[in-house]
């Protein structure tokens, strides 16, 4: 142990889905006291707090968690949201603002696909004027180009929404608990070509709170501490395919998602083979086939075998989205990187609700992936002192 | 008469074609015309007239109607398709124009015009 790595010490998540007359900022709040308590911490003893939402005011929550004068950082970064908030409280601990953190996400939409100003992205009005900037068409787009790419048939595809399915129905806060057939996957209404409705998740309502410490107060505070570690966050080189983008290069290359797969790998000092439970953005089943590759999870085309022989389930060589990932949970976006750590953190632990990767697994890796371009990587170990 | 909807898309209207344009630094096109290079962020791309063909790289079908503000037709929201073409130099992200055909990766396509919600606008969109 390092005075300055950074652990994971309480976890706290508000199961996500809809929660009529709850607002987010209570769905944080509880979240929040639920992470101090298994920290075994109250809130004034948090040095420095970073909280992430996309339709909230994090720093309000000072409010009804305690005016403590804590130093309080709001981040927004869509998609991306909670795994930047999470670099952020860990580079804040790393120079020495405190000794705990406390990590905070959460949101609450609207139905349906995210509404865009194009404005906010840099973008002229004609842009979505004309239809052009709604993102489940450009997963859409960047899956049909990956699947002519690398021979990837739509079966992959709903395998990995049957696979989403059955670790939600099995995860107590999962939002979708319904076990899916492949033949429903791909017979349910098309929304954008070669993606059915039941290979996208919805923007839904949810919080996750995770308390970090640093160096030996970690283990004062948690029995079983996972280590962060390494946390990345890059954004888009000039030839990779984002969303919202009227033109793209000729040449490919520079998917943030690579950047920052593949810095997580080299700061934590291991290789994809280590990795050992995993969870990569699942907006839409082809995004997750497409993220296992760009993190480097996987070779290009090696998603066809691996989702075929079970390899990314529970119980697989590569478990992966164990607890349904976005397609089973839904989208509150600035929850949503933290669930994927929660999650992690409880597998590394041995206390996962769902289904529990066999084997005491030691090393686990998250990703997700915001507009415009932006990914934030995890790997998480598993610590004895 | 039909106006464009963004006439700073287009290099000319008759013929139509769109406006692009090429950093002196990096050599990088890309479409709309910016006054910084997207890729080495250099002053003063030159205007360029973009191709008025291509080919698909990649295509999908809008089937619900987007939130504002995308703008349905006044005779109600109609499923589109939209990809992005190759004009060589630059992919263009573009509504597709393929009558009752499906839109296929490596389809020839030229560049035309698309109505705008009532039809007192127009955009830009590339068929067979």
């Amino acid at each position: 142990m390092n005075d300055n790595d950074i652990y994971v010490v309480g976890a706290g998540i508000h199961a996500f889905g809809r929660h009529e007359g709850v607002s987010g900022a209570d769905q944080a709040v509880v979240t929040t006291r639920a992470a101090l308590t298994d920290a075994g911490l109250g809130w004034d003893k948090v040095d420095v707090a970073v909280g992430g939402s996309n339709t909230g005011k994090p720093d309000s929550l000072v409010a009804r968690l305690g005016l403590t004068g804590v130093a309080f950082t709001a981040v927004r970064n869509g998609c991306a949201t909670g795994g930047i908030a999470l670099a952020t409280a860990a580079n804040a601990l790393r120079a020495g603002q405190g000794e705990v953190a406390a990590v905070i996400g959460f949101d609450k939409h609207v139905r349906g696909a995210f509404a865009t100003d194009p404005a906010a992205y840099g973008l002229d009005a004609w842009y979505g004027t004309t239809g052009l900037m709604v993102t489940t068409q450009y997963f859409a787009m960047r899956t049909k180009r990956y699947q002519h790419e690398h021979d990837l048939p739509d079966l992959t595809l709903a395998q990995v929404a049957v696979r989403a399915s059955r670790n939600g129905a099995a995860h107590p806060h999962a939002w979708r608990r319904r076990e899916l057939t492949t033949d429903e996957v791909l017979g349910a209404p098309m929304v954008s070509d070669p993606l059915t409705n039941l290979m996208f998740c919805q923007p839904d309502e949810g919080a996750v709170a995770l308390i970090l410490a640093r160096g030996s107060r970690a283990f004062d505070l948690c029995p079983a501490p996972v280590r962060l570690a390494a946390v990345t966050v890059r954004t888009r080189g000039p030839g990779s395919f984002e969303v919202f983008s009227p033109w793209l290069s000729p040449q490919r290359a520079g998917s943030p998602s690579s950047a920052a797969g593949r810095d997580a790998l080299r700061q934590a000092g291991i290789t994809a083979a280590d990795v050992q439970v995993a969870q990569v953005q699942d907006t839409d089943c082809g995004s997750e086939l497409i993220h296992l590759a760009e993190t480097g999870l996987c070779r290009d085309g090696e998603q066809v075998e691996l989702l075929a022989t079970g390899a990314t389930d529970a119980t697989g060589r590569l478990p992966v989205n164990t607890d349904g990932g976005c397609l089973a949970n839904g989208e509150p976006i600035g929850a949503s990187g933290l669930r994927q750590v929660h999650e992690v953190v409880r597998q590394l632990q041995g206390r996962a609700a769902g289904h529990a990767v066999p084997g005491a697994p030691r090393v686990g890796f998250t990703h997700v992936y915001g507009a415009p371009g932006v990914s934030a990587c995890t790997v998480l170990m598993r610590s004895d002192r | 008469m039909s106006r464009p909807l963004a006439p700073e898309l287009f290099a000319s209207l008759d013929p139509l074609s769109l406006a692009g344009s090429r950093c002196p630094a990096c050599a990088t096109v890309q479409f709309p015309p910016a006054p910084q290079c997207a890729h080495c962020a250099a002053d003063g791309p030159a205007p360029i007239a973009l191709p008025t063909s291509g080919r698909i790289w990649t295509w999908t079908v809008q089937r619900f109607a987007p939130k504002a503000p995308y703008v349905s037709p006044a005779s109600g929201f109609v499923p589109y398709p939209v990809g992005y073409v190759d004009l060589g130099e630059v992919l263009v992200e573009t509504l597709l124009q393929v009558g009752d055909r499906s839109p296929a990766i490596g389809d020839e396509v030229h560049l035309r015009r698309a109505p705008v919600g009532t039809g007192e606008h127009f955009t830009y969109a590339f068929g067979a």
